[in-house]
């Protein structure tokens, strides 16, 4: 009998990749943002 | 290293997954991005010499205004002059040379800052860096056309948004790094151009090793190419060569100028705007507020607008652009003198949306035109149109706004003249995007004339 690891299917790496790569652009992104939002609240205080 | 970044070395395997190609292109352009945020150096740049105040022989603000102009000009020309070889030789080797010209640009920026010789800057910055800027833009964007056919505008409005983003990051890391660098001997400007320069290659580099162009022939899975197109699509190719004698690209040229020029005439002057239009209830914290709410919504509109004309046509999305920002900049001087804030910040935000709109969906606009092989290369030709705007638009406003002020009236009041004739400048680009028609059968690959060819003799 043989026992697969779902963690090191392809699909599942591949899906890692996916999500790795992301989120490599959109934290950095997410913060600019909230920083600017953070900055132009003082418009309206 | 040279294989390594060959075009066919980056064709992706059968099941590849398309949606690794978009955060590869947003690393490229949000790097790039950070050209919106120069003006972050601006003030610190004026006291490199006296570090707490400008002394003689300190740089001044019209000098430094020039670094932006030289890498918006450079962006053009670039990307105008390298971008057949761009898509001759695939995003991978064009994103990598993208990285090294925008790092070696500033630490080229940061010696010359460091050795205060302004020429070096101008030099490493605006002219290396400029390449980069050219370069890396159009990268990305015959990549995201081929992957996602099914969704041109949608693709590539995602890889131009970080564009519209990387000031919103460069911004707030840029005044985090100054203040960590600086001493009572330096403003730290040299040390955070030295520290971004290398953080930029790095994040391009792995960007450009993220590109993977499709295998000849590849669609997405399940999608069908339409039997009927909207009237301005054509499934033919159109060379960079022919594309610039055809009068849609030199329409589209002035959709795109005349919507930028209205676009950075906003942008400019948009923190000394609000501040005399509303003289007493905005400080300038609150302005300083105010540009970064507009430099999302240039973020998010590049997003929003490029998706939506995936809907409703390209020609219709401009459409909208100009009836709609044609409306709001004659709005906005009412909205002045009705005293409200709101309205009047909800007025810019919209227009600023419109503005990276423009800019997102003209490649898919291209792509419909002049067909997706040569995209861009033919994009890169149409973004002399931006070369242009940098420099006619501040240009104009600057000089109109004088000379109503020279002319005595009122500061707060010289603005409703410069926003009417932007209202007219995008009136213009309505009509031009109106007359663009479908390409003639004859631009197309492959059924142009040969130039200086004889004709075929008669059989006898």
């Amino acid at each position: 009998m043989t026992e697969t690891n779902p963690v090191s299917t392809p699909q599942t790496s591949h899906a890692l990749t996916l999500a790795f790569a992301w989120l490599a652009v959109l934290v950095p992104l997410a913060w600019g943002v909230a920083q600017t939002v953070k900055k132009a609240l003082a418009l309206f205080g | 290293m040279a294989g390594l970044l060959s075009k066919e070395r980056s064709v992706a395997g059968s099941n590849y997954n398309r949606w690794l190609i978009p955060p590869a292109a947003l690393a490229t352009h949000l790097c790039i991005g950070q050209a919106y945020a120069i003006s972050v150096f601006n003030l610190p740049l004026t006291k490199e010499l006296g570090i707490s105040h400008s002394a003689p022989g300190d740089w001044k603000l019209t000098e430094l205004g020039w670094i932006f102009t030289i890498a918006i000009f450079v962006l053009g020309a670039s990307a105008a002059l390298f971008g057949k070889w761009v898509q001759a030789e695939g995003p991978r080797k064009s994103g990598f040379v993208a990285a090294l010209c925008w790092s070696i640009g500033f630490l080229v920026g940061a010696l010359g800052i460091r050795l205060h010789q302004l020429w070096l800057v101008y030099l490493g910055y605006g002219v290396i860096g400029g390449c980069g800027l050219g370069i890396g833009y159009i990268t990305p964007v015959s990549t995201l056309i081929a992957w996602f056919p099914d969704r041109r505008g949608m693709a590539t409005g995602m890889a131009i948004m970080g564009f519209g983003g990387g000031a919103l990051i460069a911004s707030p890391l840029s005044d985090m790094l100054m203040k960590h660098f600086a001493s009572a001997t330096s403003t730290g400007v040299a040390a955070t151009w030295l520290v971004l320069g290398l953080g930029y290659f790095v994040t391009m580099t792995a960007g450009a090793f993220g590109y993977r162009v499709p295998a000849p022939g590849w669609k997405p899975a399940g999608w069908v190419e339409p039997v009927k197109q909207r009237a301005l699509i054509t499934r033919e190719n159109v060379t960079p060569a022919a594309a610039v004698h055809t009068p849609q690209f030199w329409l589209l040229w002035v959709v795109l100028c005349f919507n930028v020029t209205a676009g950075i005439g906003v942008l400019g002057q948009a923190s000394a705007m609000i501040q005399e239009v509303f003289k007493g209830t905005i400080t300038p914290s609150a302005a300083a507020g105010f540009v970064g709410l507009l430099s999302l919504f240039n973020m998010g509109g590049r997003f929003f607008w490029a998706s939506l004309s995936d809907k409703i046509g390209r020609k219709a999305t401009y459409a909208c652009f100009f009836t709609l920002g044609t409306a709001l900049y004659a709005l906005v001087p009412f909205a002045g003198r009705s005293g409200s804030v709101a309205f009047f910040v909800a007025c810019f935000c919209l227009i600023l949306t419109m503005y990276g709109g423009g800019f997102a969906t003209v490649p898919a606009y291209l792509a419909d035109v002049f067909g997706p092989k040569y995209v861009s290369a033919v994009h890169g030709r149409l973004l002399t149109a931006w070369s242009a705007a940098g420099v006619f638009g501040p240009v104009l406003v600057n000089y109109i706004r004088q000379y109503q002020i020279d002319n005595g009236v009122p500061k707060y009041e010289a603005y409703s003249v410069t926003l009417f004739i932007m209202a007219g400048l995008l009136l213009i680009a309505f009509f031009a995007n109106l007359a663009i028609k479908p390409v003639g059968e004859q631009h197309f690959e492959g059924r142009e004339p040969l130039p200086n060819a004889k004709p075929e003799p008669e059989p006898a």
